[in-house]
């Protein structure tokens, strides 16, 4: 049943993207979750759109070609920047930063795509994600970003758990907690443009998220839950290239329901099953 | 011995047009437990602030280890343990292990990962407040008194030679409170840390405090716990600006936020 995997090369660039995603989609997801930014992922996937949408857009106007990760990746990462002074700005009110980012990259969408006069299909493909859009450069490029990602949160990670746990305290401390903050909504920048060709802009941030909290219900400490979030993140996504690829439907469809089983799985362990016992005391 | 490690000369600090500090003088010595107390709004977390360099006074001089503290960057040696770590999110899914590691993060640096002796500091730390059975329990499965025990260890993991703490005792039961100043009693007779704690407590604080401290827009009180005790019944309600219930030490939930 896996063997079309081994034997279509376009389905390989497919699979090994899949593999790489489910990796640093929940490895950031892990510190955007205890941050409580999941919001911050999916306005970031929709200014991804309007960057994929203007990609497209040079491409059928002016014949200029380059694959819309690239644009798409821009547009992610000035967003990123965007909602970060935005929420400066707004210091009392900072979630307000995502629905301006969030409507104006579907704004910018809508404009793009209605001066390029419409797209076929691609577009489709790339607000649900597809089995078959995988091209050698984006998985190049995919690749590049997850050692990147990686890298980075290796080298970062005491400092960005310092920081998600306790910010205040990380600042006294003398962190300097906002170009890490810069540096970590950067990253999920990348992350979020790198998940886009197989998840879709729309699913992105339950790649992101939807794992996270099924490991929450079951982990033991920050580090623990992380590793769980990957392999959920990856189950997830394997099972899901594979049924979307059989049935016939977009994979980010597949891989959410796949993370959402999961998640209620988790949820049912830790309620009725053997999970830890609690010596909460009552204070 | 008597050396003064913090001293602030003549603060005052206005915030939105009130004033919340009116030329407050304090020093502290090394080795020294200050209480200090004063009614809600009378600026004893302020004091803090600016004493961490978090807010920056309008008028006067603070000097931190004999260093003016814009020249001060040996912030390592000052703990603090906020009045917020009692209202962190207690689902945050991490050890206490983690938790306290949480501390040495600055002090490590960039690029450079926790080694073996790190570990060892981490963990004694968690030994220091009685902890170590629990090192690798998750913090929201703890009681508000062992979670504030957590967040001393992850002071205590930088070797502070001051540690300042915000009302440390808010939320923690009567029988706790005692165990925590039992142990605020040692890392200050033993450990030789200096202590300055701010607190509504007056009347447990009393037993173990060295110098009593205090704090309503201007200092009222420096003294010794026993000449606060008595000065208590005489001037304490004009200092509140009410009657204060002084004999029982246990406040209610409203009165501490």
């Amino acid at each position: 049943m896996i063997t079309d995997f081994f034997q279509y090369e376009f389905l390989r660039f497919t699979f090994f993207t899949g593999i790489l995603i489910g990796i640093i989609a929940p490895l950031l997801g892990t510190f955007i979750v205890v941050r409580r930014l999941s919001l911050i992922a999916d306005a970031l996937s929709h200014v991804t759109l309007a960057g994929i949408a203007f990609g497209l857009m040079m491409e059928k106007l002016f014949l200029i070609t380059f694959s819309p990760l690239y644009s798409g990746m821009v547009f992610s990462v000035v967003g990123s920047v965007l909602i970060e002074k935005l929420r400066y700005v707004y210091k009392a009110y900072q979630e307000i930063a995502i629905p301006i980012i969030l409507s104006g990259g579907v704004g910018f969408s809508v404009i793009f795509i209605a001066v390029a006069n419409g797209f076929n299909n691609d577009l489709f493909n790339y607000l649900f994600g597809s089995v078959s859009a995988v091209s050698r450069t984006d998985f190049l490029m995919i690749l590049c970003i997850s050692i990147f990602v990686t890298v980075i949160v290796a080298l970062f990670y005491k400092e960005l758990f310092t920081l998600s746990f306790d910010e205040e305290h990380a600042a006294i401390s003398g962190l300097h907690a906002k170009g890490i903050h810069l540096l970590f909504i950067m990253l999920t920048a990348l992350v979020i443009a790198a998940s886009i060709r197989i998840v879709g802009v729309l699913l992105v941030s339950a790649l992101m998220t939807l794992p996270v909290a099924a490991a929450m219900r079951l982990a033991k400490g920050f580090k623990q839950m992380m590793v769980l979030s990957i392999l959920f993140g990856e189950l997830s996504v394997i099972i899901g290239i594979i049924a979307g690829y059989y049935l016939n439907i977009p994979p980010g469809g597949t891989i959410v329901v796949t993370s959402i089983i999961i998640l209620l799985l988790a949820i049912a362990k830790n309620k009725w099953g053997i999970g830890s016992k609690k010596v909460r005391e009552s204070l | 011995m008597n050396d003064i490690i913090v001293s602030m000369n003549n603060i005052s600090f206005t915030y939105e047009r009130k004033k919340v500090l009116d030329r407050v003088n304090l020093d502290i010595p090394q080795g020294a437990f200050i209480g200090l107390v004063g009614p809600n709004g009378g600026g004893k977390t302020t004091l803090v602030k600016i004493m961490l360099g978090l807010l920056k006074p309008d008028e006067g001089e603070v000097t931190l280890f004999q260093q003016p503290i814009s020249q001060f960057k040996d912030w390592q040696k000052i703990g603090f343990v906020s009045q917020k770590a009692n209202s962190f999110n207690r689902g945050f899914p991490a050890t206490v292990y983690e938790v306290v590691s949480t501390g040495l993060t600055a002090k490590v640096g960039y690029f450079r990962f926790f080694n073996k002796y790190h570990k060892e500091k981490i963990l004694h730390a968690i030994d220091q407040v009685g902890m170590l059975d629990y090192a690798n329990e998750n913090i929201g499965n703890l009681s508000g008194g062992q979670q504030q025990r957590i967040f001393i260890a992850r002071a205590l993991v930088n070797d502070p030679e001051l540690l300042i703490l915000d009302e440390p005792t808010v939320g923690v039961d009567q029988e706790n409170v005692h165990k925590f100043y039992e142990l605020l009693h040692r890392l200050n007779k033993e450990e030789k840390i200096t202590l300055l704690l701010i607190t509504h407590d007056t009347g447990t604080m009393t037993e173990h405090a060295t110098d009593v401290v205090c704090l309503n827009k201007t200092l009222h009180f420096h003294g010794k716990p026993e000449q606060f005790e008595d000065m208590k019944e005489k001037d304490l309600s004009m200092i509140y600006g009410h009657n204060v219930n002084l004999v029982t030490h246990h406040h209610s939930p409203e009165e501490q936020q």
